[in-house]
């Protein structure tokens, strides 16, 4: 498996969110995790990408068996784990290009591996963003800055696609998508599927998984897994909703 | 209560007392520049060495900052010459006329006078010995103020640049006016310049301070004739005590730039007198600062607008790190007369470090009905969701920090016009950033 999770307890300023959750993701899988607001499903993307002010009380997050919870943000990115943010922050005067080479050299460079030169490297970008529709006047402007919401979920799954991680979390990539942009996206996200990278697509909505469609779908509800099943599971769930895990997790 | 006579001078300003009755005899200038020198001294005497109490300096007590006052620097001899010669060179790669002075005084040998026509060049000692018109037409002239740092600059004045740009003549490069430091021992260096940009004329001049341990205090005073141009800078890159005033009168229907720009500097007062004295013209009076440890930057405007219809934009970014003191003071009057002024100022401090201070006081003084006035302050940290993002993709802490405070700078010195002046402050403060540890 790539990634294990064991027993993790996680508190947000003193207020538990994770709850004894348990989680694998076996190599090449795609998961989708499913739940209602506030059952802690955005927590687990932040603390498996390493955001601050996360505090893990129990448990663990194993990538490769290598427990990842004290490294930095950049060390895990390193190591192969990228998250799609729900709501990608803008980032004023940092160029989109300059991001990306920036993100993908350190990279390269920390792993051992030679820094890319910048006509590959432009060249790698230009082929990529054209699958996206990502047009070269984004590429120029600032990070996320005055781009709309699909423009700001299409650089996600670019910086994913450039990036090539190993575990991939889409944290609510289909959040004010129109179906257009929807299917944009996904067919990124589908496009990077491979039997070397796994993925973890938060949602609440069945539809972003009638274009992505999961091996496994896991429901969570206040701070764990409550249960697991085939992608016919997300169908359940959009017919019959998440009131009947409500007491299952209590 | 400061015009009171005071008993007690400290020993900073016992020793500058010391150094002008020394030196009063052998200063540049005899009838009306040695009464001026002796006017201004008696103005300095009497207020000493501004401090925390006079309004203008509260941020930078120079009485507390300056302990003892160093000799006055000797003339450089060879060795010190020597030493000046890569002064500068944050410039390498512009194609300017480097004019260097080493410890103060003009250096002929070093520089580039490569005649030019509608360009006059000299050495203030010499204008100032020969009585020269220009000279004599301009020097204290060119703004009233009580400063008395000022004062004490011009009680003293040394040597410095003496540049008249002839009516209608635009330079063909940039003047780099080289301030170096040349002497092994500690000394102090008053330094006066003029330059004329005359009707029509314009003109890129940049001024760069490097030296070692010193104390510098540095007067330019700068008239912008009708419908000329001057884009001015400042590059502060020095060990030293540095006290500098700009003193600008801009004309009707002018254009005046400058950018004030600091790093790895000790103790630095840039205070900028700037006079809109004509109609219609337009200004822009920009900077940053690169601070850490104990170092204390300190930019202080006094802008005036004395004419209708002229435009300013006055904008400072400072980024501080380690223990750094940092000083934004603007003032914006606006006479009675000038309807139709358009002001904006803004100021903004990135701090890095819990013990770095900002002190920013924008202040606006309005005496005219019809003008468009603003200023805006802002003080805080990187923004950590910011950093989170780029070190979620892999980019390690210290450089997520030098993209996001590069971005924080750039958008300031991305305004110079000047492709090659904008390209060596943007690599200046790369590798600010880069020794970041």
């Amino acid at each position: 498996m790539l990634l294990e999770i064991k027993n993790l307890h996680v508190e947000v300023e003193d207020k538990k969110i994770l709850n004894g959750l348990t989680l694998t993701v076996e190599k090449g899988q795609v998961a989708a995790i499913m739940g209602p607001n506030g059952s802690g499903k955005s927590t687990l993307a932040y603390v498996l990408a390493g955001k601050d002010n996360y505090k893990v009380t129990e448990g663990d997050a194993l990538l490769d068996g290598e427990s990842i919870l004290d490294m930095a943000p950049d060390v895990r990115a390193t190591k192969g784990v990228f998250l799609a943010f729900q709501y990608p922050v803008e980032v004023p005067g940092v160029a989109t290009m300059t991001f990306l080479r920036t993100a993908l050299n350190a990279q390269r460079k920390t792993r051992g591996e030679a820094e890319f030169s910048t006509p590959d490297f432009m060249k790698l970008v230009r082929d990529t963003a054209g699958h996206l529709g990502v047009s070269q006047e984004m590429l120029r402007r600032a990070v996320n800055v005055g781009f709309s919401g699909g423009e700001k979920k299409r650089n996600e799954i670019l910086q994913m696609a450039i990036l090539q991680p190993r575990l991939a979390v889409l944290d609510e990539t289909d959040s004010g998508l129109d179906i257009d942009a929807l299917k944009i996206v996904a067919e990124g996200v589908n496009r990077l599927r491979s039997p070397e990278r796994s993925m973890i697509v938060i949602t609440h909505y069945q539809r972003l998984l009638e274009f992505i469609v999961p091996d496994v779908v896991h429901v969570m509800a206040k701070g764990k897994v409550v249960k697991s099943g085939g992608k016919e599971l997300a169908l359940e769930l959009e017919a019959k909703g998440y009131a009947q895990y409500a007491d299952e997790a209590a | 209560m400061n015009a009171e006579v005071r008993a007690i001078k400290t020993p900073a300003e016992q020793g500058l007392a010391d150094s002008f009755a020394g030196a009063r005899g052998r200063l540049p200038g005899k009838g009306a520049v040695a009464a001026l020198r002796e006017d201004a001294f008696k103005r300095f005497d009497a207020s000493g060495l501004p401090h925390r109490r006079v309004e203008q300096w509260k941020y930078t007590d120079l009485r507390a900052l300056m302990r003892e006052s160093y000799p006055l620097a000797a003339l450089p001899d060879a060795a010190a010459k020597l030493r000046a010669k890569n002064a500068g060179n944050v410039l390498t790669g512009v194609d300017c006329r480097r004019l260097v002075f080493v410890d103060g005084a003009f250096a002929p040998e070093l520089s580039d006078l490569v005649p030019e026509a509608g360009l006059a060049i000299g050495s203030m000692a010499d204008a100032l010995a020969k009585g020269d018109p220009l000279v004599a037409a301009h020097v204290g002239k060119t703004i009233a103020t009580d400063d008395a740092a000022l004062a004490l600059n011009t009680a003293l004045m040394g040597d410095g640049a003496a540049i008249r740009i002839a009516a209608g003549v635009t330079l063909k490069r940039p003047v780099h006016l080289v301030f170096a430091s040349g002497s092994d021992k500690p000394s102090s260096a008053f330094i006066r310049s003029l330059i004329v940009v005359e009707k029509g004329a314009k003109a890129t001049v940049i001024e760069s301070h490097d030296s070692g341990v010193a104390q510098v205090n540095t007067a330019l005073e700068l008239a912008v004739g009708d419908e000329a141009q001057a884009d001015y800078f400042k590059i502060t890159q020095t060990r030293a005590l540095h006290v500098s005033s700009l003193l600008a009168s801009i004309g009707s229907r002018a254009v005046f730039n400058s950018f004030a720009f600091t790093s790895d500097a000790h103790i630095v007062r840039n205070q900028s007198f700037i006079r809109f004295a004509g109609e219609d013209s337009k200004g822009a009076i920009r900077g940053v600062n690169l601070l850490r440890g104990k170092e204390h930057v300190d930019n202080t405007l006094l802008i005036e607008h004395a004419a209708g219809g002229c435009d300013s934009r006055e904008q400072f970014k400072s980024v501080l790190d380690g223990q750094s003191h940092n000083v934004f003071q603007g003032k914006i009057v606006v006479q009675p007369q000038a309807q139709k002024t358009n002001a904006k100022m803004m100021t903004r401090a990135l701090l890095l470090s819990d013990e770095a201070e900002a002190d920013n006081k924008p202040e606006l003084e309005i005496f005219a009905d019809d003008v468009i006035c603003g200023h805006g302050a802002t003080a805080g940290a990187l923004d950590p969701g910011l950093k989170f993002y780029l070190m979620s993709r892999g980019i390690h802490e210290k450089e997520a920090e030098a993209l996001l405070i590069q971005a924080f700078i750039d958008e300031t010195i991305e305004e110079i016009a000047h492709e090659g002046i904008r390209d060596a402050l943007k690599f200046a403060a790369l590798r600010w950033l880069g020794s970041r540890s």
